[in-house]
């Protein structure tokens, strides 16, 4: 058991280090509203798989970190995710049972209410609302998260064997 | 396929995700942001923070890196000596340029001394590089690899060679956060060259353009007019040129036209960008006197107000060089 969970922490850390990584790595300009929300991602897979290492807490700091990469608001990313980690820690005992396809329209689900969330930090900030185009990322993110989810799995069930 | 961590978790709602928790962390947030947001009590605590993200800005923007480097061991020796070629014609065009305007900047300066004015021409700038890391898709901010330690400070004006960029609206230790004469939220005093019209040009959210809202029918602009910066609200120097109007129609009210322009800099990521000195303090140090300033007031000149950048509230007119 114990081997199992570091294991099972090195993907974790090492997830969390690519996350953070993509959240500011460079894309091309027109590719840029397809930019997924990788650290919702994350959280929404952890809080699922081992809501031990992806609680509240968790969440919380890691949109801090995002907030300081990304130099926005301190607290906003922060914010999301705790809203994101809460939602899936309660539906959790339900989720991990949905088909495939059934998960991803409720990750679909959040990734649009984490958007509706950011429109409300911004119109409280009195940023001037933006484009059409803020809404195609939720979109790329549940097409990226059939393989971000069997990814991780795959990662980490590649890993178990090895170390025990 | 069971996996790791479920033999103990519940069934139902973990302790972590009660909603008090919830209520807590929200609350938490919500503080913070407006701590954020309202003063500026975090600044330093974020200046300090982001030292460690030096690292992650590094290998972030390694692929960029990598992508040019690759691109300079690909292309060919032809176009490269092509370029090379180009470069030197530009190079000895702009020399020539540069030898004329040392002449009518020489004049300038007798005239000057004539009239008894004592503004500055000299324009105080230092060069830094874009970085290629997106902070926000949403929000036109690049970060530049200079920070507090190069005497950066809010508000400073950035450009490349072929117009405005934006400014610094974010310092860091090593860094410092630009925000784009086209993000949504900022907006840039300008002047059409051409008439002298004086208007605002606002950020669109979109990198390749930016919109001039009510300008009145009779002022005649017209496609090809170019913009440059007037020099109202004092955060911008004059005479810098902004962008080139490409569509001109009228607004939904008929009463006014709205301008569409393409920014005149090369709003894409990568490359080199000036960052213009403050000249308030080139004037102070004139020769020793301080000298009046006719312009916004300190505090207000200055404000590092990360979203509403917009000079134009804090308008008031100061000598154009």
């Amino acid at each position: 058991m114990s081997l199992r969970t570091r294991s099972d922490s090195n993907v974790y850390w090492a997830t969390l280090a690519v996350g953070v990584l993509l959240a500011v790595v460079a894309v091309p300009a027109p590719l840029l509203p397809f930019k997924p929300f990788w650290l919702g991602l994350l959280v929404i897979y952890w809080a699922l798989e081992a809501p031990e290492r992806m609680g509240l807490r968790n969440a919380f700091l890691l949109g801090l970190l995002g907030d300081l990469l990304a130099g926005n608001l301190i607290g906003e990313q922060a914010l999301r995710l705790t809203i994101i980690a809460f939602i899936v820690l309660r539906l959790r005992s339900r989720m991990r049972f949905f088909p495939m396809l059934q998960q991803a329209l409720v990750v679909f689900a959040l990734l649009l209410n984490d958007r509706v969330v950011m429109l409300m930090v911004r119109a409280f900030q009195g940023t001037a609302p933006p484009d059409w185009t803020f809404w195609v990322a939720p979109f790329t993110g549940v097409f990226l998260w059939p393989w971000l989810f069997l990814l991780l799995d795959i990662a980490r069930a590649r890993v178990r064997p090895r170390e025990s | 396929m069971p996996s790791p961590g479920n033999d103990t978790s519940p069934l139902f709602a973990e302790a972590d995700s009660s909603t008090l928790g919830l209520v807590g962390f929200v609350l938490l947030a919500v503080v913070l942001m407006v701590a954020d947001h309202r003063g500026h009590f975090l600044d330093a605590i974020r200046r300090e923070a982001t030292v460690l993200a030096g690292p992650v800005y590094w290998i972030a923007s390694a692929p960029a890196r990598a992508g040019r480097a690759v691109h300079g061991m690909v292309v060919d020796r032809g176009r490269l000596t092509d370029e090379n070629a180009q470069l030197r014609q530009d190079l000895l065009l702009a020399q020539a340029r540069l030898a004329r305007l040392t002449a009518v900047a020489d004049q300038n300066t007798r005239l000057r001394e004539l009239l008894d004015a004592r503004t500055r021409l000299g324009l105080q700038a230092q060069l830094g590089e874009l970085i290629d890391v997106d902070l926000e898709p949403f929000r036109h901010r690049v970060l530049i690899g200079l920070g507090e330690g190069d005497g950066l400070a809010p508000g400073q004006a950035v450009m490349d060679s072929r117009g405005v960029l934006g400014q610094v609206v974010e310092v860091r230790r090593d860094h410092s956060v630009l925000i784009l004469i086209t993000d949504p939220g900022h907006a840039i005093p300008v002047r059409v060259a051409r008439t002298g019209l004086r208007s605002i040009a606002y950020g669109s959210g979109s990198l390749d353009s930016l919109s001039l809202p009510h300008i009145p029918f009779s002022a005649g602009v017209r496609v090809g007019d170019t913009l440059v910066t007037s020099g109202i609200g004092g955060l911008f120097p004059a005479g810098l040129p902004v962008g080139t109007i490409r569509q001109v129609e009228p607004d939904d009210s008929a009463t006014f036209v709205l301008a569409i322009a393409t920014p005149a800099a090369a709003m894409a990521r990568s490359g080199e960008v000036l960052v213009l000195h403050d000249e308030r303090l080139q004037m102070i140090d004139g020769d020793g006197m301080a000298l009046e300033f006719v312009g916004p007031p300190e505090e207000l000149a200055t404000t590092p107000t990360a979203i509403s950048a917009t000079p134009d509230v804090e308008a008031d007119e100061r000598p154009a060089p």
